[in-house]
């Protein structure tokens, strides 16, 4: 147990690994690309559709429906299905990059369009009639009152997404993209565990990363104001008048 | 419609506003929420009402929870459209007009709930202004002067947020929110109705100070009669299914309810509630035998009449000491500090003779001393007083043109 884990700590450290088109910092670098991009993809969708639904509630079922469908099919299963359509459509990317694209997308937009419909939904409608009611047109409910007050479910949402993009990523590599999943099936493939644990150790930090940046994000974009009447500091209000 | 209320004079010019303010009248509007069914009784229903609400005044719509006094209020700033009728904002239909440029033109306060929880305060007072785009400084600058205005310190409160607040707090914002872009009409809907009755009864007062000074046109909704009583210049009552049951002044919807309903209503202690309409100062007070200490005691029995049969005894100045019973003013001694019945309850040109009645009843106390702003005495009050004040008012209101403060509904 004791020398396993010195074996992966000393893969880990070897000069070696950390150069090179299958260094780390290489690898990490794909990993994150890939990651960035798909989650991009993701919220250009899923963001102004979820809000979309959230304001107008047209499509919510529809909507919703769609989204746990797409969260019943396995990442592996997309990228299966999309392999024929990706390699005809673009046969020097269609069997690397694309498919794997294609999964990590779908697997984003799921919890990013139920976080962004259900965080406008469930906004206070008093709140959103009282807008109404001083001359906030539509956009403005949306912009000024729905979505500052949703920011938080919304975040939630994509900070959700991202980690389990970046852990999916992973599975690129079995198709031949690389990203840090290439430690990992090269690891199996080789039969070198040493690279296969350092590998899972590196995803696994990195999604760890990404939560914690996330988090941060949430809280950053959070007003003050929504902070303080959930941590219930209004008991430290000024006295009763 | 016939009613005693007059406008409010035009050409005052209150402080943060420019003094115009709106006519709002509803021209049998009726509102149908089961769309197809032909019966109205829906909750919030509102069946054929007409009501004329003067500019710059107070209208109170009450009544039970359903009858539709929230689903009028919405008709004014169209968050809610009528099946049929109009409404019109100083004789102009609002269908004609832009349902935003309307909206940013009338105040709008609910309960607490109605804050903004994710701007500050001066954020939130500042909601309209922004809407319309004035430029940043004029916007803060007219924000803070509306905090004062309510009441709260802009340094203290101006950067907190509504969860910092207490509900008295709140609600002050929110009427400051709805005053921001200085529009003609309030609506307000149970905007005190949240807090306890302690707050609720300053912010009534302070309420009523305000719109002394700005002369809006305000609806205000409630389903507390004392509320509707103390704050109407005009009090409408709805039943449920959406009739209006009666409009009047507080005065008159007291003293003749218009059927039943309203009597049951207003609450079989309408009389108690009509004397929390009228001041002390408003009676003619009876003046007491008064002596100062050190008076022969004999000259001041002879001033005793019969209403009010004690000598009221002041200090130099003319404040009360206490009263002394005639009887026991013997001999030919003078007139001492001791041995005096206090002279309570002290009343003031301002107490209402609701407050008053209780505090001789409290006191058990025939008359109460009442004292201008320096603790002067200046007359007596006895329970005889009170009631003619009744009989005054009933002849009074027989004399008054019939009819007036009755339905405009056929």
């Amino acid at each position: 147990m004791m020398e396993g884990l010195i074996d992966i700590a000393s893969w880990l450290l070897h000069p070696a690994h950390w150069s090179g088109p299958d260094g780390i910092p290489a690898r990490a670098w794909e990993h994150l690309a890939l990651s960035s991009v798909a989650l991009l993809l993701a919220l250009l969708v899923a963001v102004p559709l979820g809000l979309l639904i959230g304001h107008t509630r047209r499509g919510d079922l529809l909507a919703i429906n769609l989204a746990n469908l797409a969260r019943a099919v396995p990442s592996y299963a997309v990228m299966v299905m999309a392999l024929p359509l990706t390699l005809s459509l673009d046969p020097r990317n269609g069997l690397t990059i694309y498919p794997i694209a294609i999964a990590m997308v779908l697997l984003a937009i799921v919890p990013i369009l139920v976080n962004a419909y259900t965080g406008v939904r469930d906004v206070d409608r008093e709140l959103v009639e009282a807008a109404r009611a001083m001359g906030c047109t539509e956009s403005q409910v949306l912009r000024q009152v729905e979505l500052p007050l949703a920011i938080p479910v919304i975040v939630g949402g994509i900070r959700t997404a991202a980690v389990q993009v970046v852990a999916t990523a992973a599975l690129g590599a079995i198709l031949g993209y690389g990203g840090l999943g290439r430690h990992l099936i090269d690891g199996i493939a080789r039969r070198e565990y040493d690279r296969l644990w350092a590998g899972v150790i590196l995803i696994a930090g990195l999604a760890i990363l990404t939560e914690v940046l996330f988090a941060d994000v949430q809280r950053r974009l959070t007003s003050p104001g929504l902070r303080i009447a959930r941590t219930g500091a209004a008991a430290e209000a000024s006295e009763p008048r | 419609m016939t009613s005693a209320i007059a406008p409010a004079p035009s050409g005052a010019t209150p402080e943060g506003g420019s003094g115009r303010a709106a006519t709002v009248e509803f021209v049998h509007v009726t509102k149908h929420f089961d769309s197809g069914a032909r019966w109205s009784g829906t909750p919030g229903a509102l069946n054929d009402l007409s009501l004329k609400v003067p500019a710059g005044r107070i209208c109170v719509i009450v009544g039970p929870s359903g009858c539709g006094k929230t689903t009028s209020l919405k008709m004014v700033n169209r968050l809610i459209e009528p099946t049929s009728g109009q409404v019109l904002l100083d004789g102009v239909d609002i269908e004609s007009r832009d349902v935003i440029d309307l909206r940013r033109s009338i105040g709008y306060v609910i309960q607490q709930t109605g804050l903004f929880p994710h701007q500050t305060v001066i954020e939130n007072v500042a909601a309209v202004p922004r809407l319309l785009g004035w430029p940043a400084a004029k916007r803060s600058a007219r924000s803070e002067e509306l905090l004062a205005l309510v009441g709260l310190d802009p340094a203290a409160y101006g950067t907190r947020y509504p969860a910092q607040l207490s509900g008295g707090e709140r609600q002050r914002v929110g009427v400051a929110r709805a005053l921001a872009a200085d529009p003609p009409i309030m609506l307000m809907d149970e905007p005190f109705g949240a807090v306890d009755p302690l707050v609720r009864e300053r912010l009534q007062q302070e309420f009523l100070r305000l719109q002394r000074d700005l002369a809006k046109t305000i609806l205000f909704v409630t389903h507390d009669v004392d509320e509707a009583i103390r704050l109407g210049d005009q009090v409408a009552v709805l039943e449920r299914g959406g009739r209006l049951a009666q409009v009047g002044t507080p005065e008159e919807v007291l003293a003749n309810p218009a059927s039943d309903f309203v009597a049951r209503f207003v609450g079989a202690d309408r009389g108690l509630k009509r004397l929390s309409l009228v001041r002390v100062g408003q009676l003619r007070l009876r003046e007491p035998a008064t002596a100062r200490v050190g008076e022969p005691a004999t000259s001041v029995r002879d001033k005793v009449t019969g209403a009010f049969p004690y000598v009221l005894v002041v200090d130099d100045d003319g404040r009360p000491i206490g009263c002394a019973d005639p009887d026991q003013l013997t001999g030919d001694g003078s007139v001492t500090a001791s041995g005096l019945v206090p002279a309570s309850p002290v009343l003031t040109p301002d107490t209402t003779l609701r407050d008053a009645l209780s505090m001789l009843l409290t006191a058990q106390a025939l008359a109460g001393v009442v004292v201008d702003a320096a603790g002067r005495a200046t007359g007596v009050l006895t329970i005889d007083e009170i009631g003619d004040w009744f009989r005054m008012e009933a002849g009074r209101l027989r004399a008054g043109p019939s009819g007036t403060g009755m339905p405009a509904v056929g």
